[in-house]
């Protein structure tokens, strides 16, 4: 043991309290740290929150308008909206946004937020459009973890596969049973080396227009069945 | 320790991605292609820089005791900061990065140069060690990202148009024209090996480096003998 230490540990035999002390100015020292850092943090989330709420805001206009045409629709999406129940129809397991469209006042589409559990790696996460006359407006991929390379033709960034198939579709077009990809017997192209993913698409889709058809009524009757916001 | 020697130790002798291997979590999570490896490592290099020169000014008043609790409140206070600014004032880019930002928190390089060098050193040198192995990790994040994109997709620098707006989408080189993909180097082994292979190819680099100066030193003496 060296010299050094020795003084220390008589040191802090002599003098039981500094201890005490240190420890408390070693809490200190931190406590104010978390203090400085905490304030720090306040002043930056205050300073930008709004910015970042509106930003978020255009990014998901954006991303609607991408399924749903500007013209089919003259309301703010974003504040015709009402939650689908928590409960599997769509996919979800939590409570989800739907939005609504309507031109001149009449219910012209609605915008689901679904998901598809049944991925080749987990949940794909979906935007559908269907318009009032139950035809798909468009959907589109918001978040998957599909293969890059293989599965991933799902998302618009890689190919316009979900364009060419869904665009158009509805249940009249295409019968219930029709509603695979053609490997099972159905009318929907799939590329070779990944099928699992189309196929999961495919039936979410397939579900949201079944969904649709049930729900219909109850989707643009304001305050009925569903929850309004 | 001047800035030289700083500099060459972070980008060559102590790389922190190829030496110190620190950090492997973004390494070989992220660098599937150049442009997410050069993204992440740049945003590395920048939080070091500001953690490094955050730490080195207030290292006298931190009680060894806590100095890691206090060290890691600061990186995650930095990078949430540097998130929150850049959601709001950079908000497409912060959508392609946003997913990587909280990554550097974990990043244990970070805390490895604030506690191996800023606690030891004045606020400039600290600054320009934290910015320079940063800037080491990025580079080698680029060159192993290039790698695995080259191998599996056969193109160079795809998806810099998110990063820069779809101006720079003809930037997108095709190495490789109708190249059908080699997965498994975008895959998470294709990062493994890429990064043996890098760290193999630099092994060999300073080997044949201290070869050459072993060959080299006696030679002037031979030809003095004779």
């Amino acid at each position: 043991m060296s010299e050094d230490q020795l003084n220390q540990d008589k040191a802090s035999e002599d003098k039981p309290v500094s201890i005490w002390s240190h420890a408390f100015s070693t809490a200190g020292v931190m406590i104010g740290f978390c203090i400085v850092g905490t304030v720090l943090l306040a002043y930056t989330h205050l300073k930008t929150s709004d910015l970042i709420a509106s930003s978020e805001k255009q990014a998901k206009l954006a991303l609607l308008s991408q399924v749903l045409p500007p013209a089919l629709h003259d309301n703010n999406l974003l504040q015709d909206t009402f939650k689908v129940p928590a409960g599997g129809e769509l996919g979800n397991s939590d409570e989800t946004f739907a939005y609504r469209g309507r031109l001149g006042g009449k219910p012209s589409a609605v915008i689901f937020e679904a998901i598809a559990p049944d991925g080749y790696s987990g949940d794909i996460k979906l935007l559908i459009a269907i318009k009032a006359d139950g035809e798909i407006a468009g959907v589109r991929v918001l978040a998957h973890k599909e293969t890059p390379g293989l599965g991933d033709y799902i998302d618009i960034a890689h190919s316009d596969w979900i364009k060419k198939n869904f665009d158009g579709q509805s249940l009249i077009k295409t019968k219930d049973e029709l509603w695979k990809v053609k490997k099972d017997g159905g009318s929907f192209d799939y590329m070779a080396g990944a099928t699992i993913t189309p196929r999961a698409v495919v039936k979410v889709v397939h579900k949201a227009l079944q969904y649709y058809a049930q729900h219909q009524q109850q989707i643009f009757a304001a305050g009925s069945g569903l929850k309004e916001k | 320790m001047d800035s030289k020697e700083i500099i060459s130790n972070s980008l060559w002798k102590q790389n922190s991605g190829l030496v110190q291997l620190l950090g492997m979590c973004p390494t070989l999570a992220v660098t599937s292609s150049v442009v997410n490896g050069l993204s992440l490592g740049l945003l590395t290099a920048i939080v070091m820089a500001f953690s490094n020169a955050s730490v080195s000014p207030i290292r006298k008043l931190v009680p060894t005791e806590i100095r890691i609790p206090v060290f890691i409140l600061i990186i995650a206070a930095l990078v949430t900061i540097i998130d929150l600014g850049m959601h709001a004032y950079f908000h497409a880019l912060h959508a392609v990065l946003g997913i990587f930002i909280p990554l550097i928190v974990t990043n244990c390089i970070v805390l490895a140069r604030v506690e191996a060098f800023a606690a030891k050193n004045p606020i400039a040198p600290s600054a320009l060690d934290g910015f320079m192995m940063g800037f080491g990790l990025a580079l080698v994040l680029s060159v192993l990202g290039g790698m695995r994109e080259l191998i599996g997709k056969g193109t160079l620098l795809s998806g810099i148009d998110l990063a820069l707006g779809p101006a720079a989408k003809h930037w997108v080189i095709t190495v490789i024209p109708d190249y059908h993909g080699f997965l498994l180097a975008i895959l998470p082994p294709g990062a493994f090996i890429g990064l043996a292979l890098l760290i193999a190819g630099k092994n060999w680099l300073d080997n044949r480096q201290a070869s050459n100066d072993l060959q080299g030193t006696p030679k002037p003496a031979l030809a003095a003998g004779h």
